[in-house]
């Protein structure tokens, strides 16, 4: 039995609004916010990495848990937009949160990264102890790459977000979770090295459409819940068109899907968490509750995992 | 009503226009679908012709043009 302990996250200071990004992308603000729901996204500074972001939201999770990285069994980094090929930021965080030589270990997975480092966590922690899953993005650079792609840039921010799954107790159990990735589509969402980021658009929103509620549908049902029972939906910020979708999909009210994109855009791996680490915040999590997470990203890999508090 | 009026139906209220566009010519290039238009387009598909569209065939190149709709929806029967 595995449950969530808490959560952390890291933005970055700086704000980039639609009419900043506008100027430089030659179209215009009202546009983006048409097509994505987004109106200002954090950049993070040139000495700012996906380690160092990481870590601010490793210690605001730890702080939160009343642990410290030496009560930490396992870390798992996931990012999509890690700087270099090996080794990923893992043990560099593991390492600067004074972990000492506790396992480590990256998920290179981008969106869906978040959701499936609480998957292997909830598996893993009755052999490890607590494990930090951090997801970690500097989408800026990915996006600045040339030729800038407009319809891309958009969409993402930077930032970081952290959960600890504990063997022992928390706030909420883990019930349940599903996985999946079909490589079919590999192509249509990638990023090669020093290479823009390169997305099929069409592609991936009807992929998403139908695998995110299928995906959510497939664990709510294994485990005898109707979605109306569901308390919050913490879902992957891609595209609030999206969440919006997923919701009709599954006949829930838009209002159960907790959204941050407007203020955040799309931080990929990172952004379940970040709204996680809000919503647990406030609100937060009552006895007796159902919390669903969900994730789509590149692959493509997709999934849910149910929890209760 | 053939199966060539009955997709043109469904772009009609899919897309919101009362125009049609050349069979041939791109419904997203001439603003007839966009990317989450193109999804409503397939469930409404799906229910007209009564076929359960797997998402291995779900390559938006397949549903580019009226006609390419079409011949997708022709392969189904």
């Amino acid at each position: 039995m595995a449950f969530l302990k808490s959560f952390g996250s890291y933005l970055p200071s700086r704000v980039v609004s639609n009419d900043e990004l506008a100027a430089g992308l030659n179209c215009a603000p009202d546009w983006i916010r048409e097509v994505s729901g987004i109106e200002e996204r954090r950049y993070a500074s040139p000495d700012e990495s996906t380690a160092s972001m990481a870590v601010a939201a490793a210690q605001q999770c730890l702080e939160r848990a009343g642990l410290t990285a030496g009560d930490i069994g396992l870390f798992i980094v996931a990012s999509g937009s890690s700087e270099r090929r090996f080794p990923g930021p893992a043990v560099t965080v593991a390492h600067q949160l004074g972990a000492g030589q506790a396992p480590a270990f990256d998920l290179p997975i981008a969106s869906a990264g978040s959701l499936f480092g609480m998957a292997l966590a909830a598996t893993l922690a009755e052999a490890h102890g607590h494990v930090l899953v951090v997801a970690s993005e500097k989408m800026s650079t990915v996006v600045a790459r040339e030729p800038v792609e407009p319809g891309v840039a958009i969409l993402f921010g930077d930032g970081a977000g952290a959960c600890i799954v504990s063997p022992g107790s928390g706030p909420a159990r883990i019930l349940d979770h599903v996985l999946h990735s079909d490589g079919a589509f590999a192509e249509d969402l990638r990023l090669e090295f020093d290479a823009p980021l390169a997305m099929n658009g069409r592609s991936v929103i009807m992929q998403a459409s139908r695998k995110i509620p299928s995906g959510i549908a497939e664990i709510l049902e294994r485990n005898h819940k109707p979605a109306s029972v569901v308390e919050v939906f913490l879902m992957h910020q891609a595209n609030q068109n999206l969440i919006d979708r997923v919701a009709r999909a599954l006949e829930v009210e838009p209002a159960k899907f907790y959204s941050n994109i407007r203020c955040y855009g799309n931080t990929s791996a990172a952004s379940m968490l970040i709204a996680a680490a809000e919503w647990w915040q406030n609100p937060g999590p009552r006895p007796g509750q159902i919390i669903c997470f969900a994730a789509f990203g590149a692959g493509f890999h997709w999934g849910a995992l149910l929890a209760e508090a | 009503m053939d199966n060539r009026a009955r997709i043109i139906t469904i772009l009609k209220t899919v897309s919101k226009k009362t125009s049609v566009p050349d069979a041939d010519e791109s419904l997203f290039d001439s603003g007839f679908l966009d990317s989450f238009a193109l999804p409503d387009m397939v469930g409404e598909l799906e229910r007209e012709f009564s076929i359960k569209i797997p998402d291995s065939d779900l390559n938006p190149r397949k549903f580019e043009s009226i006609s390419r709709i079409e011949s997708y929806i022709d392969s189904r029967k």
